[in-house]
């Protein structure tokens, strides 16, 4: 019997083979011989700068998570600003970071007929064909935080350019560290666009002369889990005895690192900077565990999206490179190139003014 | 009183739900009923409805395989990597179902050669095919995969004069097929009997190994095949699609009223069990209500799936107790 089934896998296991290669033979598509049409990001349409905010705009903010401090802190303040503007707004998302999850959140926004959505995507192109779906119902699309391909959307609101982010995260560190010394990198998911536009900035400052005796030995992803994180970073000084410091570029990991760090021997001899939250990290810099942090204000991102979307569904822009929109008291904003808007440079919060912010 | 246990079946019961959500959705919420939210509801549960299908039949035969979703990564990142380095698609997917079909027959080998109980061995296997598809792929996503193929997989492309799109169209079918192979063929027959008692089934001259094999094998092929769905409808090919998914696969097929113990069950009632997970979740999005109600409703209805049918039956048998005591009227 046993000589009976191997008889037969192993003849099916041929069929499948011969099937290949006779389909191989035949002359299908590959990656090389399809040319990419894409669709220009910024439609038609002209834009009417004095065109009123329309009243009664439906917008919603659809997260990489909910639940994530960051982002109820960011759409919180997105929302409350649409309903200055007379708009209504809400923040949907599943708990987990998933593309897959964002896309059926996507179909139903479609449904439920909202005039913008703003997106924090999971994947920049997994959410592409919902987007793009959106789009052909006149559905304004604005992403934030994290981009898509530019033929999904209509605006890309930067925090900060991501140079000015991947660059000015070494330059901290390395005033902390005298400009030597073994670092390493704790960051989100390996997939994180944000993320890994932000690294390779920080790669690309580390080559310059001044740093020669700074080294990057190590990128590590905490997939912006709490637990990970706190594990990584345990896993990162284990196998590093002479790291000097952690460079966490993400919400999530620089809390759990410093968590880790504040009750371990290396408090005060390992340097950790990054992205992170005042009130995260408020207690951190009181105990001396972490100097300083950065991060741009996310209220005001929220703000700044609020604004772009509603004044997108209501024609005073189209997302054309060089037109101008006012973005309540933040001021005027003027769209890049590719559609970027940028926020503005990030903020360094230390002892000395974190209790000024409340977020 | 059999009337009553007979009518009061889960499975029945989860048909009956299923169409209570959909009329009351129809009748509350605006667009749910509208033929483009069908269809992208539908699609949304394409590669855990093809998933479930083998899945029913395993838990049936009394296993489980939880690596499918790893498979699907796998799978996908195995497309991705080879659509990178130029392969045309034609060849890519054969070349993927073998890889779904070979995970499946490791799967198989090792629980019925070594002698493994499934549940431990695919658990090690959910880590091994993740692994791999971490090795084919590393980080990277790949997603230049052209229209032609991708528009298959999408909502937006439906069979002509209806709302189903391609991949539920083809589950569809499969799934008369898995009804029929389970509920009117010996072969079917041979799986709720190894699902109750895997000695006596193997005493009555039923080839139980073999069966068991054929199933993880089908199990991964079904997997690896959802796994290339998954990567054309979301444009993106991932070692790390599909994470979790296994979970909600098993969740829907015991939902609809298969026993986890193994020789109880229905394939329709897995069919309903699936799509009341996935329409559920669409009425309750479109409604607003937040994703931390959606998975405690999810969870509370998991919950009634197990028990309600163990109350039934302990009814039952005491109305039949109670029944044989009385005197004959």
């Amino acid at each position: 019997m046993r000589l009976h089934s191997r008889a037969r896998i192993v003849p099916a296991a041929a069929a499948v083979c011969a099937l290949a290669v006779v389909l191989a033979g035949c002359s299908g598509t590959t990656k090389n011989d399809t040319a990419e049409a894409t669709t220009p990001g910024a439609s038609d349409a002209k834009a009417d700068p004095s065109a009123p905010i329309k009243k009664g705009l439906k917008i919603a903010f659809l997260p990489k998570q909910i639940n994530n401090p960051y982002f109820t802190i960011l759409d919180g303040s997105g929302i409350a600003a649409a309903k200055e503007l007379g708009a209504s707004a809400k923040e949907v998302g599943s708990s987990d970071a998933k593309a897959s999850s964002q896309v059926s959140y996507i179909n139903t926004l479609v449904q439920q007929r909202q005039d913008a959505i703003l997106i924090a995507a999971n994947d920049p192109n997994a959410v592409c064909g919902a987007l793009k779906t959106a789009r052909q119902q006149k559905i304004k699309i604005v992403t934030y935080d994290s981009d898509t391909g530019k033929d999904c959307r209509d605006l890309f609101l930067n925090q900060t350019s991501s140079e000015q982010i991947g660059r000015s995260q070494i330059q901290n560190i390395a005033e902390q560290l005298g400009n030597k010394g073994e670092i390493a990198v704790l960051s989100a998911t390996s997939n994180a666009t944000n993320q890994n536009t932000w690294i390779e900035f920080m790669k690309d400052e580390l080559k310059k002369p001044a740093y020669k005796d700074m080294k990057l030995v190590k990128v590590a992803y905490g997939d912006d889990d709490d637990q990970k994180s706190f594990q990584e970073t345990q896993g990162l000084l284990k196998a590093y005895p002479n790291l000097k410091g952690i460079i966490s570029p993400t919400t999530v990991g620089i809390a759990a690192a410093a968590r880790y760090i504040g009750g371990s021997s290396y408090k005060g001899k390992v340097v950790l900077n990054g992205l992170g939250t005042p009130n995260q990290m408020r207690k951190f810099v009181k105990d001396g565990t972490v100097e300083q942090f950065s991060l741009w204000d996310p209220k005001k991102l929220g703000r700044l999206g609020a604004y772009a979307a509603a004044s997108l569904a209501s024609g005073r822009i189209t997302g054309a490179e060089g037109e101008k929109f006012t973005a309540g008291d933040l001021g005027e904003y003027t769209i890049g190139k590719d559609g970027e808007v940028i926020l503005g440079p990030p903020t360094v919060f230390d002892r000395g003014n974190i209790d000024d912010f409340d977020f | 009183m059999s009337a009553l246990t007979k009518y009061l079946r889960w499975d029945t019961a989860v048909g009956i739900l299923l169409i209570a959500v959909f009329l009351a959705g129809t009748g509350t919420t605006e667009g749910f009923s509208d033929t483009a939210n069908l269809s992208a509801a539908l699609d949304d549960t394409a590669e855990i409805a093809l998933i479930a299908l083998p899945m029913t039949l395993l838990v049936v035969a009394g296993q489980v395989d939880l690596s499918v979703a790893s498979m699907l990564g796998l799978s996908s990142a195995l497309a991705g990597s080879l659509w990178d380095a130029g392969w045309t698609f034609e060849l890519i997917v054969p070349v993927c179902l073998l890889a779904g079909a070979l995970g499946g027959l490791l799967n198989g080998w090792l629980v019925t050669r070594i002698g493994l109980p499934s549940l431990a061995v695919t658990i090690g296997t959910l880590t091994l095919y993740r692994g791999l598809a971490s090795v084919a792929l590393g980080d990277k996503a790949v997603a230049d995969f052209p229209e032609a193929y991708a528009k298959w997989a999408r909502y937006t492309e439906t069979v002509p004069g209806t709302f189903v799109p391609y991949p539920v169209a083809l589950f569809a079918v499969l799934a008369v097929v898995a009804a029929v192979v389970l509920h009117c063929t010996g072969f079917g027959r041979s799986l709720f009997a190894i699902g109750a008692q895997e000695e006596a089934a193997h005493f009555a001259g039923i080839r139980v190994k073999r069966i068991k094999l054929a199933l993880f094998m089908v199990s991964g092929l079904v997997a690896s095949f959802a796994g290339i769905v998954y990567t054309l409808r979301y444009g993106s090919a991932r070692a790390d699609n599909g994470v979790g998914l296994e979970l909600v696969v098993i969740a829907s097929v015991l939902l609809g009223g298969i026993d986890f113990d193994g020789g109880r069950g229905t394939l329709g009632g897995a069919v309903a069990g699936v799509l009341l997970i996935g329409l559920l979740n669409n009425l309750l999005t479109l409604n607003d209500v937040s994703n931390e109600i959606q998975v405690i409703v999810t969870g509370l209805l998991l919950v009634a799936s197990v028990l309600t049918p163990r109350v039934i039956a302990t009814l039952g048998e005491r109305r039949h107790r109670h029944a044989a005591a009385a005197p004959a009227k």
